[in-house]
C-alpha cells in the first residue's frame, strides 16, 4: 500500500514538473497583435429593451509583443461610447501600447467608472513566461 | 542601329509610362506611417464648437482649421493630471521648433464655475503662450463634452470641490477630421512623432 502511495506520488510530481517544465521554457505564439472588442449590431436596441449588455471587461491585460494593439469596433447602427471613447456606426478605435504599465481610463459603461487596461512585458525569461500563462490562467478562470 | 525620331518619341513615353506605373505601386504599397495614439478609422469630422476664448471673442475649432489642433479637457484648479498634460504637450511644441506654430493646442474647461476666460489665459499662459483656453455656460460646455464622449463628473472635496474627468487629448488634422485620441500619460516625444506626421500630410 505505502509503495503504490509513493509511486502516485512520483507520478504526480513528474507530471507537475511537466507541466511547470512547459509552461516556463515553451515560447509563446505571436500571432495578430489586436485585441479585439466589438460591440455588435443590435446592441442599442438589446439595452434599450433592458437587456443588461457588458461587452467590454472592466479589466483588460495585454503583453507587449504579444497582443498589444486595443482595437475596439462599433458595428452597431448608433454612435457608442466604448471604452475610453465615442464611436460612430462602422468606426473602430485602434490603440497600440508600447510601454508596459497600468492604464486607467474613464468609461461610463462600468460601474465603477474606469476601465483598467493591463500592459504586461513581454515574457523573455521562463520565470516571466510561467508568471504570464499563470495569470493568464486565473483571467480566464474569471472571464468563465 | 538608328531609331527613328517617332520610334524614339515612342520609346520615351513607355519610359515614362513605366516610371509612373512604377512610382505608383511603391506609393500604394508602401503603409502609411502608424501613430502611436488611438486611431479612429475611418476619420470623421470633428465635432465643431463655439465658445468663449480664453483670448477674448469666440473661439471654433473651424477657425483654426489649416493647422493641426491638440485638444484636450480640464481645469485649472486640476491638481495633476491637466498640468501634467499641458506641460507634455508644451513641450511637444517647442520640440517641433518652427513646425510647432502650425500645431494649436485648444483646452476647454469642465468647470465653467471657476474658470472664466481670464483665469484660463493666465493658467494656460503659464504652459505655452499661444494655448487657447474655452469656456461658456455648463450646457454648452456638455453638449460639446458629449459630442466627444468626454465625461465630467464634480466631486465634493472638504468645502470645496473636485471634478473627475476623461483625460486624453483628441488630435484633429489640418482639414478638420478627428484623427486619434492620445491616452493620458503619454510622452512629448509621442506626441512630435504624431504631430510630424499629421503636420506632414
Amino acid at each position: 500500500m505505502k509503495r503504490r502511495r509513493w509511486a502516485w506520488l512520483g507520478v504526480a510530481a513528474l507530471l507537475c514538473a511537466g507541466v511547470f517544465g512547459w509552461a516556463a521554457l515553451a515560447g509563446v505564439e505571436q500571432g495578430a497583435r489586436e485585441e479585439l472588442f466589438a460591440i455588435p449590431e443590435g446592441t442599442w436596441a438589446r439595452r434599450r429593451a433592458g437587456d443588461n449588455v457588458d461587452i467590454l471587461p472592466s479589466q483588460i491585460r495585454l503583453t507587449l509583443g504579444l497582443n498589444d494593439v486595443l482595437l475596439l469596433k462599433n458595428l452597431d447602427s448608433v454612435p457608442q461610447t466604448f471604452g475610453p471613447t465615442l464611436l460612430m456606426p462602422g468606426q473602430s478605435f485602434r490603440l497600440p501600447f508600447e510601454v508596459a504599465s497600468e492604464y486607467q481610463f474613464a468609461c461610463t459603461a462600468h460601474s465603477s467608472g474606469q476601465m483598467t487596461i493591463i500592459v504586461d512585458p513581454f515574457p523573455a525569461s521562463p520565470l516571466a513566461r510561467l508568471r504570464w500563462r499563470a495569470l493568464r490562467l486565473v483571467d480566464s478562470i474569471r472571464s468563465i | 542601329m538608328r531609331f527613328s525620331m517617332t520610334d524614339r518619341a515612342f520609346l520615351h513615353r513607355s519610359l515614362l509610362t513605366i516610371a509612373t506605373m512604377c512610382a505608383s505601386l511603391s506609393l500604394l504599397a508602401a503603409e502609411p506611417a502608424a501613430l502611436k495614439a488611438g486611431v479612429f478609422e475611418p476619420p470623421g469630422a470633428a465635432p465643431g464648437f463655439s465658445l468663449q476664448s480664453s483670448a477674448g471673442g469666440e473661439l471654433t475649432l473651424a477657425r483654426h482649421q489649416g493647422k493641426v489642433v491638440l485638444l484636450g479637457f480640464g481645469f485649472t484648479s486640476c491638481p495633476e493630471v491637466c498640468p501634467t498634460t499641458l506641460a507634455v504637450l508644451a513641450q511637444a511644441r517647442k520640440r517641433l521648433g518652427l513646425q510647432g506654430e502650425q500645431v494649436q493646442v485648444i483646452y476647454i474647461t469642465v468647470d465653467p464655475e471657476r474658470d472664466d476666460a481670464a483665469r484660463m489665459r493666465g493658467y494656460l499662459a503659464g504652459f505655452d503662450p499661444t494655448f487657447l483656453g474655452g469656456t461658456g455656460k455648463p450646457e454648452q460646455l456638455t453638449a460639446v463634452r458629449q459630442k466627444y464622449g468626454v465625461t465630467a463628473e464634480r466631486k465634493a472635496v472638504g468645502n470645496s470641490y473636485s471634478v473627475g474627468h476623461s483625460s486624453s487629448v483628441y488630435l484633429i488634422d489640418r482639414k478638420g477630421s478627428l484623427r486619434a485620441m492620445m491616452p493620458y500619460g503619454r510622452s512629448p516625444d509621442d506626441y512630435v512623432h504624431d504631430l510630424r506626421i499629421l503636420l506632414n500630410e
